[in-house]
């Protein structure tokens, strides 16, 4: 039902993206191509936006995977974008603070302080909440802009690479080998963080089915207070929910700012954390879920660069039709549920 | 483990553009990459004129493509690659913040031939750099300024305090001053190349301080739609058609004509000759070009901009020419003294008489 | 620092705030309805050009803050239906919402780049212009400062006094007894979603009519969520919008206005005060040590179907 749900929703996308392609004066089955199929199966392009696919879609199921733990339990982080950026100045920091010195300790070290990083930013909206009973939602969401600027901050002052004449931007990791996380196999774009990806999603499959930690966090999300009476601590939920989801932000930030995007810059956070939540969503909080979204966007993402490439078409229309393939897919979610609960109630 | 990564990529790379290079034997490809909006209405925008230039001169000879609102970092370097396999024969990349990306794809394609604007770094034998002298340009708008002002007074909205823009700033001061001594410049920093609500907001700022000129080195038209609503603002124009807000507010501006070295540089693909170089160009090779000069400027001055620009392209005066201290007062070029390219490059100090402190 | 423009300041203060005020208040009638939503910068760019591509081609700025509501609305239509109609979650209804606006506005937008915009003229007060003080302050913007600052006197008014204010804010505190008691959840909820689209467009009109005033791609630059920011640190209240607009502007403001006066600021911390503000203030809200404070909606961002 789920997959029928969702080839409902691709189609629908692509008939409505056709019309909005052909209204440019495009070859509506030509764009449609361009950004599904050639990242996939083009001869010449495939071998390389293959494993771009795995590098653009690992920081984003990465995040959905810690996002949607607190989701299933109604604990809204949504601020994970904050949460990618200070993982990746803790993590980069980390790294920094060592140049030009080579040790096999300093990539391990990064990793821990980028998921520190997180997790600490992370436990300002959880604590608020056990404390003070503050709004999860709204606490987190500030606190990326205050990270956006400390981001700002660090890569014109603090971070600014000493040798970089002047310009904004830290040292870049390419050029400092024990930090940087490179491309492990060549051309596969497999990487420390794809690996820590895949790792997450055993992680949270066997949570989520067998632990009980994952029994009390759907417990909470569908019946908060038969939760409480079964003994799952709300606090503690909140607490260690935020915590995964901030440290997976965290781990996701330093990745990508220490293997693909090289270095600490203004803006190298390019939305992550935020397009995170919709894989999460799209992914219908199940991991499995959760990874083919992440490949799906990332291959609109990359699909879509191909096609503005090749057919000049307006970044903004490949915008407007990622956006169109979205709502198609979270409107579509409404079908399986509707079917499943008339389904059981047929049961019944 | 760099270098592993470097021969593994070697062997690979040419068995996948042999396909497409068969393909694109007569036709010569030129990519761009650009950090915003085509339609910014100025640095992208200057830079896809450059394009269509390039289009307009070689015809069926040349194919372009482009990108547009390619952000820094990871997604640049995935695009540069994707041009590259895609059968671009020489891709511009026009931003800064491209110059590791460019360098990166630069080493897995050897056959094409990339140009990094505004950079530094040409790693290996296929990279080139370019940038254009615009503070040439900016001594010269700043001439006018200070003669144009009444409340000697000119605003100036800035982007980042990088040596680029630190130059900007001091040239169009010490021409200002040339022309007025008694003139004042204060400086907005705004963070940002491009936001035209806080660059609108910087500019009304400005003028609400006195400031009855504003120049401006960011990306938006914003301070000059501010200008226009304040009625007896002038400002300057920083791409060739910025003629939309009329003579009246805009007196002159300061166009980077990339155009001819776009040409160039695919001219060189094409014949075979191309070769890596770094190029910082001004008005002597027209990659600076200064507007018209409108009438609300008078004569007098119109001819001294003039006779300045002409100096300037012969070489007669170098812009930044002693005796000029630094803000600290300490000398920084003696009686006749020139500046050269390294200072700069590296620029990161006022001149005297500039006041405020420069953000670190 | 002599000669610092303080009312100057004041003035463009307001300026600033105005955009941020209306986006503001009217996703604070949506979230007093319980719903969250986060495409606010995708309406409001999309009121940016809707209304300057329409006052462009009419002349008629009042014909273009019109087509920026209607732009806004359409859009807000879509988040509506979707999150009421169709149940999707709200968070991520809202974010995908952004991402289209964003994308609509630089499509419609193409043809409007670089030009010239309309002149929007102050609303002849009279004498009350050369007040001493307040009129450079108050008395010299152009109408819709005046009417933003009126819709906020009907928000609250509504709100507070009028049966129609009570449903929905009964509605936003708790969707089950509300519907139990008759009222109708779904068209309340999709008439407050509406009226946020129309205010974020007006609010994004603003700047592409007013304070830019011209059409640029992404010339929101994150207005929409600081509007977001701007409904929290009001603690729900519809004249806190208008003192957080003020607050949040003229902080904007304020660091410009420093530099322009020869202070060196640290932008970026300068700029994280109205957000860590925020965030103390609702922690002073939530913990409940203010009496009778209100609080988040209790059901802010709950999807609501009838049957359950």
């Amino acid at each position: 039902m789920t997959v029928l749900a969702q080839l409902i929703a691709v189609t629908a996308t692509m008939v409505a993206g056709g019309i909005l392609f052909w209204f440019l004066g495009k070859n509506p089955f030509e764009v449609i191509r361009i950004i599904f199929w050639d990242p996939l199966f083009d001869e010449n392009l495939s071998s390389y936006a293959r494993p771009q696919l795995l590098v653009k879609a690992a920081p984003l199921i990465l995040i959905a995977l810690g996002l949607s733990l607190g989701f299933r339990a109604g604990i809204w982080n949504i601020g994970a974008e904050g949460q990618f950026i200070i993982g990746a100045i803790f993590g980069a920091g980390a790294g920094l603070a060592f140049y030009p010195a080579e040790s096999a300790i300093i990539f391990p070290l990064m990793v821990f302080a980028g998921a520190l990083g997180g997790f600490l930013w992370a436990m300002i909206p959880a604590i608020l909440k056990t404390r003070f009973n503050t709004n999860e939602i709204l606490v987190s969401l500030l606190l990326v802009y205050v990270a956006e600027l400390i981001l700002a901050s660090m890569s014109l002052g603090l971070m600014r690479n000493p040798e970089g004449s002047g310009f904004p931007g830290s040292r870049n990791f390419r050029s400092y080998p024990s930090a940087h996380n490179a491309e492990l196999i060549a051309n596969t774009g497999i990487h420390w963080g794809v690996i820590t990806t895949v790792f997450a999603l055993a992680v949270a499959c066997v949570l989520l089915q067998r632990h009980m930690l994952g029994y009390q966090i759907r417990l909470a999300g569908q019946a908060a207070r038969a939760a409480r009476f079964s003994g799952v601590n709300p606090a503690g939920l909140v607490i260690i929910c935020l915590g995964i989801s901030g440290s997976a932000a965290g781990l996701a930030g330093m990745f990508e700012v220490s293997g693909p995007s090289g270095q600490i810059s203004i803006d190298f956070n390019a939305g992550y954390g935020f397009t995170a939540i919709i894989v999460a969503f799209l992914g219908r909080l199940n991991p499995i879920g959760i990874m083919f979204a992440g490949l799906l966007l990332a291959l609109t993402y990359i699909g879509g660069e191909l096609a503005s490439l090749r057919l000049g078409l307006p970044s903004a229309a490949i915008q407007v039709f990622q956006g169109m393939f979205l709502f198609f897919m979270l409107a579509t979610d409404v079908l399986v549920t509707f079917c499943l609960r008339w389904r059981s109630r047929m049961a019944i | 483990m760099k270098k592993r990564l470097f021969l593994a990529a070697a062997a690979v790379v040419p068995a996948l553009v042999a396909g497409d290079a068969a393909m694109a034997q007569d036709k010569t490809k030129a990519g761009f990459v650009y950090f915003g909006p085509v339609g910014d209405g100025g640095w992208t925008y200057e830079h896809d004129l450059g394009r269509k230039a390039v289009e307009a001169e070689f015809g069926d000879r040349v194919e372009t493509i482009y990108q547009e609102s390619v952000p820094e970092g990871a997604d640049a370097e995935r695009v540069i690659t994707h041009m590259a396999l895609s059968g671009a024969d020489i891709i511009f990349t026009t931003s800064f913040g491209y110059m590791d990306a460019t360098n990166a794809v630069a080493a897995r394609f050897p056959e094409v031939k990339f140009e990094h604007a505004t950079g530094y770094k040409r790693e290996h034998p296929n990279v080139s750099t370019y940038a254009a002298r615009f503070y040439e340009g900016r001594a010269i708008i700043g001439y006018i300024a200070g003669s144009m002002t009444r409340t000697n007074r000119i605003g100036y909205i800035a982007a980042f305090p990088i040596p680029e823009v630190i130059r900007g700033i001091n040239a169009s001061y010490l021409w200002a001053r040339k022309a007025n001594p008694d003139v004042e410049m204060t400086v907005i920093w705004v963070y940002t190349w491009f936001d035209p609500a806080k660059e609108a907001d910087a500019a009304q700022a400005l003028i609400d301080a006195g400031a009855d000129v504003v120049m401006q080195h960011t990306d938006s038209t914003a301070p000059q739609a501010v200008a226009q609503k304040a009625g007896t603002v002038w400002t300057f124009g920083q791409t060739s058609d910025g003629a939309a807000f009329g003579p009246k507010l805009r007196l002159s501006s300061i166009i980077d004509d990339w155009a001819p070295y776009y040409i160039d540089r695919v001219r060189a693909v094409m014949d075979g000759t191309w070769e890596s170089s770094a190029t910082w160009d001004g008005i002597d090779q027209g990659m600076v070009k200064i507007g018209e000069i409108t009438d609300e400027v008078p004569a007098e001055v119109k001819a001294g901009a003039l006779a300045l620009k002409e100096a300037i392209a012969s070489g007669e005066t170098h812009v930044f020419t002693g005796p000029v201290n630094r803000q600290d007062g300490s000398v920084w070029l003696a009686e006749g003294e020139t500046a050269d390219d390294a200072t700069l490059l590296g620029m990161n100090f006022y001149v005297e008489g500039l006041t405020g402190t420069l953000p670190r | 620092m002599t000669d610092f423009p303080i009312l100057a300041l004041l003035a463009g203060m307001i300026v600033a705030a105005t955009p941020i005020l209306l986006a503001g208040i009217g996703e604070l009638v949506v979230e007093k309805a319980g719903v969250l939503n986060l495409g606010v910068e995708g309406m409001m760019i999309v009121g940016a050009i809707c209304g300057f591509a329409v006052a462009y081609e009419t002349q008629s700025v009042t014909l273009g803050y019109l087509g920026a509501a209607m732009g806004g609305a359409a859009l807000a239509l879509v988040f509506g239906v979707l999150t009421q109609f169709l149940m999707t979650n709200q968070v991520a209804t809202g974010l995908a919402l952004t991402l289209t606006g964003l994308g609509v506005a630089a499509l419609i937008g193409q043809p409007y780049i670089g030009i010239r915009g309309t002149t929007v003229g102050a609303v002849p007060l009279g004498p009350m212009r050369e007040i001493p003080v307040l009129g450079p302050v108050l008395f010299r913007h152009d109408a819709m400062v005046y009417i933003s600052i009126l819709i906020v006197a009907c928000v609250w008014y509504v709100l507070r006094f009028t049966r129609a204010g009570l449903v929905l804010r009964a509605i936003g505190e708790n969707h089950h007894a509300a519907h139990a008691l008759g009222c109708k959840v779904i068209v309340t909820r999709l008439a407050a979603i509406v009226f946020g689209g129309v205010c974020a467009g007006l609010g994004g009109a603003y700047l592409s009519l007013v304070r830019v005033p011209q059409w640029a791609e992404g010339m929101t630059a994150g207005a929409g969520w600081i509007a977001l920011a701007l409904v929290v640190f009001a603690g729900w209240r519809a004249w806190g919008v208008l003192v957080g607009a003020c607050l949040f502007g003229g902080l904007t403001a304020l660091q410009l206005f420093l530099q322009a006066a020869g202070v060196a600021v640290l932008g970026e911390y300068l700029s994280m005060i109205p957000y860590v503000m925020t965030i103390v203030a609702l922690v002073i809200i939530s913990s409940g040590r203010v009496r009778a404070a209100p609080c988040a909606p209790a059901s802010l961002g709950l999807p609501f179907t009838a049957a359950t």
